[in-house]
């Protein structure tokens, strides 16, 4: 089987650590991912923004970057759901098949536990795109739970939206911010040390507000948990 | 449309305002909460909910694409059965044919069942004109009138208002309230029945809108929860229904799916109290149908935006919306907020007011009221088609511009990685312009020094194959700490 890794271009920009986390976690469980280097950006900040023939040139591009490989990892619900469910609606042909990494794992794979070792007190938001577009279900959470040392406490008001939206955040900013202030409200009330969850957007913009309030909680992608080891802990 | 909400700004500034009034952030998360929970309640009850939805859709679509011969068998069975059918182009003319019909009657007065369609006309302004008073009879469109106010829901258009205020609205605007009335919810609603129950002895006209036509018997149905419709509907002796032309059902039977859909979208009740049908004029009674399009003919004629149509205004899409949570329902300028307001609108009004242009663009494509709507309405599909067709400020194109460039070679990308990674030192903590929006609320993350491509060469991964140093897995403890 040969499987690709579709970066995204945000975390291949910003978040390089999520990218090296998910090639040394698949690479650990005897996967020899690949990463072909034209790839770029999927279009979803442009088809969301209302620029689809944009959209359309980077989707085409998208499908020809992959295209010979049996499956493509994604570490972003919402980029993996742009291919999936948005695609098609361009007319886009041969769409690589695409999982978003914690799919990969527990649907491909076959595994919920990665020998992950990570003793911390974590919850998760399991951001709209995976919940509602991708429909990931309790796949992160399995994985999560069988974490060595990780105490996992559930989120009020998960299924929420984090109010980031891509250029959403930016043209309201108002409403966007409310709605990660609620957000916020209810992280803080589960106590917990980190904030986990499969998209960075969505982390950018609550992480974001976290460290302006100083709130002394970090966020995390879920690739980065589930790479670490009792050997990288140290 | 209505031409009360004319001239108001873009949505994000009407938001703005909205999302820093506390009284209003509790009031609509406290109702919305509540609704939203009875519905997923009595949704949960039932075994074939998404058969119901999926059938709910497919009649929908049926009625849609066949709507010029549902409409004709529709006129052709009100008038047998003694009603007078009138076609409306737009608002101005339901309107003209409203008045004229009041006028003909001789009176001065009509009562109303809540209608969305009527408000969306504008049609008590429009009447008031012409010397004719309006009666709204639903409790809580009776607050929005007496406050002289707008709508700021579909279901329940007073949503934004609590019981002390409502208090003081009637002791200051209702005739005959009772000097000692209280805040309490069962005084309110007593002293509305006393002064609407005059209201429906008195009246001789009324208008209703309808929730469903049956163009195979030429029946109208309207659902409600407080037997004002009902009052309506039966005694005075002329009765006037404006109903948009998608409001079409074929046959008697597809009322099956639809009386189970909507009462538990809407209320989230398994029935709601009132259900009153009826076919032409009853001895010694005057019917008319006015058929309104409005626009609708050409949402139809959009590949994309017509399973708009398909909407039964039960308001669930609200209930589930973060963005209307926050922003509330007077934000969107339109008897139609929320999400389902946000892709109707624009198509219903066009796109050619910055209020009208910003509503596809408010939301986070989240995709809950998607999941929620009873017919299927593929919303966030929706919004980001219309956002296709919007025009778009000019900092923006340049900037999605010179993003499509880049992101059309990966080698430009690689190169703009590596100059942001240079210059990430000199990023400033507050950005400029449109993008300060981002940090305002928000720190930047800090720029990595090395982007994951050129981590991945640096390692000695050759294109699309693995690097020839197998990474270790990296220390969360280290990452993204400032």
């Amino acid at each position: 089987m040969r499987v690709a890794l579709f970066i995204t271009c945000v975390n291949d920009t910003l978040f390089p650590g999520t990218g090296k986390a998910a090639v040394g976690l698949l690479r650990r469980l005897g996967v020899d991912v690949e990463f072909p280097l034209a790839q770029t950006c999927c279009g979803q900040m442009h088809l969301n923004t209302g620029y689809r023939d944009e959209a359309v040139k980077l989707a085409n591009r998208f499908t020809e970057t992959f295209a010979g490989y049996d499956a493509v990892v994604a570490p972003s619900g919402s980029c993996a759901a742009m291919v999936r469910e948005q695609y098609p609606h361009l007319d886009i042909e041969d769409i690589p098949k695409v999982y978003d990494l914690s799919e990969f794992l527990v649907d491909v794979l076959k595994v919920t536990d990665v020998g992950a070792y990570f003793p911390h007190k974590v919850t998760y938001h399991p951001t709209c795109h995976s919940l509602r577009g991708l429909k990931v279900g309790d796949r992160p959470t399995d994985l999560l739970k069988m974490v060595r040392g990780l105490e996992l406490v559930p989120l009020p008001g998960a299924e929420e939206c984090c109010g980031f939206g891509g250029t959403f955040a930016v043209k309201n900013r108002d409403v966007s911010a409310a709605m990660c202030a609620d957000k916020i409200g209810n992280v803080m009330k589960t106590g917990a040390e980190v904030l986990c969850a499969a998209d960075n957007s969505c982390l950018l913009h609550i992480g974001g507000t976290l460290r302006r309030q100083k709130s002394g909680v970090r966020v995390l992608h879920l690739a980065e948990i589930l790479a670490s080891t009792e050997e990288s802990a140290e | 449309m209505s031409g009360t909400f004319v001239g108001m700004p873009a949505f994000p500034k009407n938001a703005a305002k909205a999302v820093q009034n506390s009284q209003l952030r509790f009031n609509l998360r406290k109702a919305t909460h509540t609704i939203r929970g009875k519905r997923a309640a009595v949704v949960g009850e039932l075994d074939d909910w998404a058969e119901l939805r999926e059938a709910g859709k497919a009649i929908k679509d049926h009625t849609l694409r066949n709507l010029d011969r549902y409409l004709l068998q529709m006129e052709e069975k009100v008038t047998e059965a003694g009603g007078t059918v009138h076609w409306a182009r737009d608002a101005a003319e339901a309107n003209r044919i409203v008045a004229r019909l009041v006028k003909e009657t001789g009176e001065t007065e009509v009562v109303k069942v809540k209608s969305m369609a009527t408000m969306e006309i504008g049609l008590n302004e429009a009447l008031a004109e012409e010397g004719i008073e309006a009666f709204e009879t639903d409790l809580a469109e009776l607050i929005v009138q007496l406050g002289d106010d707008f709508p700021s829901h579909i279901l329940v258009p007073a949503i934004h208002r609590n019981r002390a205020e409502i208090r003081e609205l009637f002791l200051k605007k209702m005739a005959g309230a009772p000097k000692d009335l209280t805040d309490e919810p069962r005084a309110l609603a007593e002293a509305a029945r006393l002064y609407l129950r005059q209201r429906f002895l008195e009246a001789k006209v009324a208008i209703s809108g309808a929730n469903f036509m049956i163009a195979e018997t030429g029946t109208l149905v309207v659902l409600e929860s407080e037997g004002n419709g009902r009052m309506c509907l039966t005694l005075p002796k002329t009765l006037i229904s404006v109903v948009g032309i998608e409001k079409l059902l074929p046959a008697w039977q597809d009322l099956e799916v639809f009386l189970q859909l909507l009462p538990r979208s809407s209320t989230g009740e398994r029935m709601n109290p009132y259900t009153s049908m009826w076919t032409g004029a009853t001895e010694g009674q005057e019917f008319h149908l006015v058929l309104l399009d409005n626009g609708r003919t050409s949402v139809l004629a959009d590949k994309v935006g017509r399973q708009a149509l398909r909407c039964i205004r039960c308001s669930a899409c609200l209930n589930v919306c973060p963005v209307y949570e926050r922003a509330g329902g007077h934000s969107y300028g339109s008897v139609y907020p929320g999400p389902i307001g946000a892709i109707l609108t624009p198509q219903l009004r066009g796109m050619d007011t910055p209020l009208d242009r910003s509503l596809p663009y408010a939301s986070s494509l989240c995709g809950a009221c998607y999941e929620v709507c009873p017919v299927a309405i593929d919303i966030p599909s929706v919004l980001v088609d219309l956002r296709g067709k919007a025009r778009h400020p000019r900092t923006e194109k340049a900037g999605m511009a010179a993003a499509g460039w880049v992101f059309n070679r990966s080698k430009r990308l690689a190169k703009a990685q590596r100059f942001g990674g240079r210059m990430r030192r000199l990023v400033p903590k507050r950005l400029p312009g449109p993008l300060s929006g981002w940090t305002d609320t928000r720190d930047l993350p800090d720029i990595p020094a090395e982007s994951f491509r050129d981590w991945w060469v640096r390692e000695g991964g050759a294109d699309g194959r693995r690097p020839a140093v197998p990474p270790v897995g990296n220390l969360p403890q280290e990452s993204r700490k400032k």
